[in-house]
């Protein structure tokens, strides 16, 4: 199987004040093509600051990470910003979309970082990413006029429309009721199945257990790594009460 | 990226918020309109004033007296009492570039006809007076060289003062008007030459022999001005020296002492006006500037705040691919955008406002290339320049504050 992510080592200190923060103390581990992995702990953990530096946002203070094959750790700031446009797809807790933009433009921002994709190409993608997520009806809502469930899908289509060799999601439910969240991560599921390799962070279990494995952070050290029996969001959200909202 | 993916980021992101957009365009419209009416409406005031020069003659000449200091008390020039119609003669006589030369008499008072008053004055002159102020002889002719020994009470008027006086139509020819009781035979009426530069009205005149003006109206055996035509445009200043030299020999001054005269070509007088009118041309033009410089600072006022409000989409963008460098020029981008529509409409509004300042001032209207190409540089300048320190504040921003930020 391919290696997408591969980070061995991987340390990231913060110095605040005189005071040095260790958010990241030395993790390992490698992520699969095609694995939907979700990255378990409690506030604090260092999951955030693991996510940012697997999404070329940030550098760690020491250690490696290869994404794709390519190593990142000594790549420059514009180099790192080609690699989040090319390699990566975000999906944030607080969905990020701008305010009174259709939600096709929403999805078409990153191609317009890239030159090598045409106008045409750019229209027709985002169609695509729009309808991979359920919304081929919603394309030119403005995200006021969209529920949070499909404000995220939104993003979920913004991540997906670059084709990203990884899918990273950081408490991508974490704004949501309960059966939208399953909603979402059974869209997640699906693109999973379809092929996409996903990361995702949250710190509820039962949201983990949608996933093939977990990885669970305890103050910056991997303390279990295992594969799951993965549930079924579409069942679990068939099991849910019908006057649940 | 490329800059059309560029352009349409900033354009979109400017079209989010069109009142703040126009508001913050409106200060550089209001300076650079303000800047381009002011050239513009410069350059139509000297223009007319050049205009002017072609009505009034260039070579005409006139001759004043001086104003003079008794005991360092300047007593103004109408107490002086030096010009006479024998230093016309002595000019008449000896100078080689003078085509035409009359002495000036100038008297105000009331003109009457029957019922019909008109404020105004008496000029007189010789024969000569008419061509040399360029005046033309619409109908009944020019008083004679014999009007002017004998003293005649005749007189040629100008259309504003027919119009006064003759308010029911009827040919003003021969009929007799009284200036401060004394009768006068209008036997002339002369051609209508409208405003002159400084807006008087050159068809409010009554001219006359010198002579009449001199003994029956003034009481005095001075004449108030010499005016002269020098024999061409080129010749002007030569004749303004020869005019010195005689009237300081015939005025018997040591080769020290100050003239009690002054020697003044049309052209002297209205480069003088040029020179007043460009330095208020430059003095309001900096002012203008100001105003622009205001408007500068207002888009980066606006351009301050508009990068404090989208810290989280600055995250995002980078998030998602955005170089440093793309942020930079999105903002440098909306500022450039925004000052240069605020130019074009600024240069619109300013080319409207002294096309009817022009109209109203009855001046040419004048369209400053060179001012709106300047301008059109200024405000892309004006955009980045202060768009520049907000763009590079987004720009140095670190993506995952930027994106935590609420
Ligand atoms: N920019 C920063 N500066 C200083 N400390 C930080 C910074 N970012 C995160 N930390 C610290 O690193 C640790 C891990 O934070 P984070 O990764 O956000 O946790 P999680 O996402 O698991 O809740 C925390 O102790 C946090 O205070
Ligand atoms: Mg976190």
């Amino acid at each position: 199987m391919n290696e997408i992510i591969r980070i061995a080592q991987l340390r990231r200190t913060f110095q605040v004040g005189s005071e040095q923060v260790h958010a990241l103390k030395g993790i390992s581990f490698t992520i699969y093509s095609g694995e939907f992995v979700s990255i378990m702990g409690t506030s604090g953990s260092g999951k955030s600051t693991l996510l940012n530096i697997l999404g070329c946002l940030d550098r760690p203070t020491s250690g490696e990470y290869f994404i794709d094959g390519n190593p990142v750790s000594q790549r420059s700031k514009d180099e790192l910003s080609v690699l989040r446009n090319r390699k990566i797809g975000f999906v944030f807790q607080s969905y990020n979309l701008l305010a009174r933009t259709t939600a096709l433009e929403n999805v078409a921002l990153p191609l317009l970082y890239n030159n090598t994709v045409s106008a045409k190409e750019r229209r027709e993608k985002s169609i695509r990413a729009l309808e991979q997520v359920g919304l081929q009806d919603r394309m030119l809502h403005l995200p006021n006029q969209l529920s949070g469930g499909q404000q995220q899908r939104v993003a979920i289509a913004r991540a997906l429309v670059n084709d990203p060799v990884i899918l990273l999601a950081d408490e991508a439910t974490g704004n949501l009721d309960t059966r939208t969240s399953y909603e979402i991560m059974s869209l997640f599921q699906q693109l999973n199945e379809e092929g996409k390799t996903i990361a995702f962070v949250t710190h509820e279990p039962d949201i983990a257990n949608f996933t093939g494995r977990m990885i669970q952070l305890r103050d910056g050290h991997i303390v279990k790594d295992t594969p799951l029996v993965t549930q079924s969001a579409g069942a679990a959200l068939a099991a849910l009460p019908v006057n649940d909202d | 990226m490329n800059l059309l993916n560029l352009f349409k980021i900033a354009y979109k992101a400017l079209l989010l918020n069109k009142t703040r957009a126009f508001l913050t365009m409106l200060g550089i419209v209001i300076g650079i309109s303000s800047v381009i009416a002011m050239v513009s409406l410069g350059q139509s005031s000297s223009q007319s004033i050049n205009n002017q020069i072609s009505t009034m003659g260039t070579n005409l000449i006139m001759v004043m007296r001086a104003s003079q200091r008794q005991g360092g008390v300047n007593v103004g020039s109408t107490n002086v009492q030096t010009l006479t119609v024998n230093d016309v003669e002595a000019i008449r006589s000896q100078a080689k570039y003078i085509s035409a030369i009359s002495p000036l008499v100038n008297v105000s008072g009331q003109l009457v006809n029957g019922s019909n008053n008109w404020p105004g004055s008496v000029q007189g002159g010789n024969a000569e007076l008419i061509s040399i102020r360029k005046y033309k002889v619409a109908s009944g002719t020019n008083f004679t060289e014999t009007d002017v020994r004998n003293s005649a009470k005749v007189c040629i008027v100008g259309e504003t003062v027919v119009k006064n006086l003759f308010t029911n139509g009827e040919s003003p020819l021969g009929k007799m008007i009284r200036f401060n009781k004394i009768p006068f035979k209008i036997i002339g009426v002369l051609e209508s030459k409208g405003q002159n530069q400084m807006g008087q009205d050159q068809d409010d005149v009554v001219i006359a022999p010198y002579t009449t003006v001199q003994k029956r109206i003034a009481a005095i055996t001075y004449i108030h001005m010499i005016m002269a035509s020098a024999s061409s445009e080129e010749t002007a200043s030569l004749a303004t020296q020869e005019i010195e030299t005689i009237l300081h020999d015939t005025h018997k001054l040591r080769a020290d002492e100050q003239n009690d005269f002054d020697v003044r070509t049309q052209q002297e007088m209205l480069e003088m006006m040029n020179s007043v009118s460009g330095f208020l041309t430059v003095l309001l033009s900096a002012i203008a500037s100001i105003s622009l410089l205001v408007g500068g600072i207002g888009i980066m006022n606006i351009m301050y705040v508009t990068v404090t409000e989208r810290i989280k989409e600055i995250g995002l963008r980078m998030a998602i691919g955005a170089k440093n460098r793309d942020i930079l020029l999105q903002f440098l981008c909306e500022s450039i955008i925004l000052s240069l529509i605020g130019g074009i409409l600024g240069i619109l509004l300013g080319l409207l406002l002294s096309y009817g300042a022009s109209i109203g001032l009855n001046w040419p209207f004048i369209a400053s290339v060179p001012a709106i190409g300047i301008s059109f540089l200024v405000c892309a300048a004006t955009g980045i320049f202060f768009g520049w320190y907000p763009a590079k504040k987004a720009a140095s921003l670190d993506p995952i504050n930027a994106l935590r930020y609420e």
